[in-house]
């Protein structure tokens, strides 16, 4: 049963992350992005981790991508032309590509302490999960928070600045304050 | 059980519940039409059968009937996408809610909810936060203006909106220690009244919040610019017609529904008796069965009224305002809500 969700689930993955690149238009690869997000939901779940798949949904397909298509719409983006790359790309690229992914491969397989989970595990707990997020890793989930607060105040900060700006050349149309 | 059997109750149950969902939206749209004709010192629908009790199956017959108009201009397989987007999320949420007691016959799983799950309430807002897509594609599929303008004020509110509805969850989540819809309503079920997280856990500012998000969310008036008429014409879905505008339509009354099983689960108690034991517990086997389903459906029903009452009393937010109230004075609130109860739940 769990091998049967992880085949068709792991193909749908594929199939959108490489229609996300042969898509010319812009939306239809954004769309492509939530499907593989969501594909990869599914295959946390299938490994006992669901808090994790529903954070994904809410994050990435809910609150990102949402905004990724925000953009492509706003932007009005039109299609792209194809042209096949050019021909460094194509020497280099793919040898390049699968050697990275085989020297991280590799990292991952060899690393030591980093725990197995296998198709079909057991749930683990929103409790447990959060319990060794909370006292085992603190230190790193704190760095973290501190990492995003950083970058919500520089996007403040520039949305702010710009504004200023406007403000000093007499933006005649500015209502209310 | 073997997996056939699950299999089969599962189906059951579902259909069961989306026949039972399908013709919730189509009588919300009715006691709408009816509670807000009285309180505009008018009748509503009055025609079609006893009270105008079968007005909405008219209405579901008309939209059926009418000419599907595709307009030229439409990026089709996203434009054809987009109302089954919106419904589909609009009546999968329902499939976590738990509406009665764990009740089971000739060794079924649990009746009263389709699946019980652990992060229930994850799933809820997750599921939520997808059917921003249905609106954001419609009117970007559309080729209109209008539509686009439309998607894009309810896709903004919608992201901000969630912000503060889910924060206003965590002081629920906290006081339960857990995700699960089932266990948070049965903490709930011992006083009665008393021990609802609305009353007895003070959780009185969280549920104002939620509130609020919840009429944005489902865009619903005083937050409904997303299709303010006279701004937009008629929002995201001004160049669908036929079943396909039924569908949003639909989807917006399902939300309703949905938005109400969640408060009521959440802050009203559930399916639990609000009078706790005052009365004592009835011995009859089916009683015991049915009065939490009553009480369910009670406390969604109040929750619908008031929807309506508050879309035939206020006027429309300003854009702007809707932005500010969402983000300085909702999110803030929600914040200091969370770590209210936070500090509350470590001193006790």
């Amino acid at each position: 049963m769990h091998l049967i969700l992880f085949i068709i689930f792991a193909g749908l993955c594929l199939a959108g992350a490489i229609n996300l690149l042969l898509q010319t238009h812009p939306i239809n690869s954004a769309l492509s992005l939530i499907v593989v997000m969501t594909s990869l939901a599914v295959l946390y779940l299938l490994l006992g981790a669901e808090f994790l798949a529903a954070a994904q949904i809410i994050v990435y397909a809910g609150a990102i991508m949402v905004l990724f298509t925000f953009v492509v719409m706003l932007l009005n983006a039109g299609r792209e032309e194809r042209t096949m790359g050019s021909r460094a790309a194509w020497t280099i690229g793919f040898p390049a590509v699968t050697a990275i992914l085989a020297v991280i491969a590799t990292v991952i397989l060899h690393a030591q302490g980093l725990g197995v989970a296998r198709l079909g595990d057991g749930i683990t707990s929103t409790e447990e999960l959060s319990s060794v997020l909370f006292t085992k890793l603190l230190l790193p989930f704190e760095v973290t928070s501190v990492l995003i607060l950083i970058a919500i105040l520089g996007a403040v900060a520039l949305a702010r600045h710009s504004e200023v700006n406007e403000d000093s050349h007499g933006d005649a149309e500015r209502t209310g304050k | 059980m073997t997996i056939l059997q699950f299999i089969l109750w599962s189906v059951l149950k579902v259909a069961v519940v989306t026949v039972v969902m399908l013709l919730g939206i189509a009588y919300t749209v009715l006691l709408e039409r009816k509670l807000v004709g009285r309180i505009q010192n008018r009748w509503g629908p009055t025609r079609v059968g006893p009270f105008g009790l079968l007005q909405p199956l008219v209405d579901g017959a008309k939209s059926f009937l009418k000419e599907d108009i595709i307009p030229a201009g439409v990026y089709r397989p996203l434009y054809l996408l987009a109302p089954i987007i919106a419904l589909g999320c609009a009546l999968i949420s329902i499939a976590v809610v738990p509406f009665g007691a764990t009740v089971s016959v000739w060794g079924s799983p649990p009746l009263f909810q389709i699946a019980d799950v652990n992060v229930g309430l994850l799933v809820i807002l997750g599921v939520t936060s997808i059917g921003v897509y249905g609106i954001a594609l419609a009117g970007w599929s559309s080729n209109n203006k209008y539509s686009l303008l439309g998607a894009l004020r309810s896709s903004a509110q919608l992201v901000s909106y969630e912000l503060a509805l889910g924060l206003s969850l965590v002081g629920v989540v906290l006081r339960a220690g857990t995700l699960n819809l089932r266990s948070i309503v049965e903490q709930q079920g011992t006083n009665g009244i008393l021990s609802w997280n609305l009353f007895g856990g003070f959780q009185f500012v969280a549920f104002f919040i939620y509130l609020m998000a919840a009429f944005a969310e489902t865009n619903r008036s005083p937050f409904d610019l997303p299709e303010a008429e006279s701004e937009l014409t008629g929002g995201y879905h001004t160049e669908y017609s036929s079943m396909k505008f039924a569908m949003f339509f639909m989807a917006e009354y399902g939300n309703m529904i949905n938005v109400g099983c969640v408060a009521t689960l959440l802050f009203l108690g559930g399916w639990t008796n609000p009078f706790g034991n005052v009365f004592g517990t009835s011995h009859n086997i089916l009683v015991q069965a049915l009065m939490p389903l009553f009480w369910f459906v009670i406390k969604v029903f109040s929750f619908l009224c008031l929807y309506v009452w508050v879309r035939g009393t206020l006027p429309r937010f300003r854009y702007d305002q809707l932005m500010n109230f969402g983000w300085r004075w909702l999110m803030p609130l929600a914040i200091l809500n969370i770590v209210a109860t936070s500090l509350w739940l470590a001193y006790r």
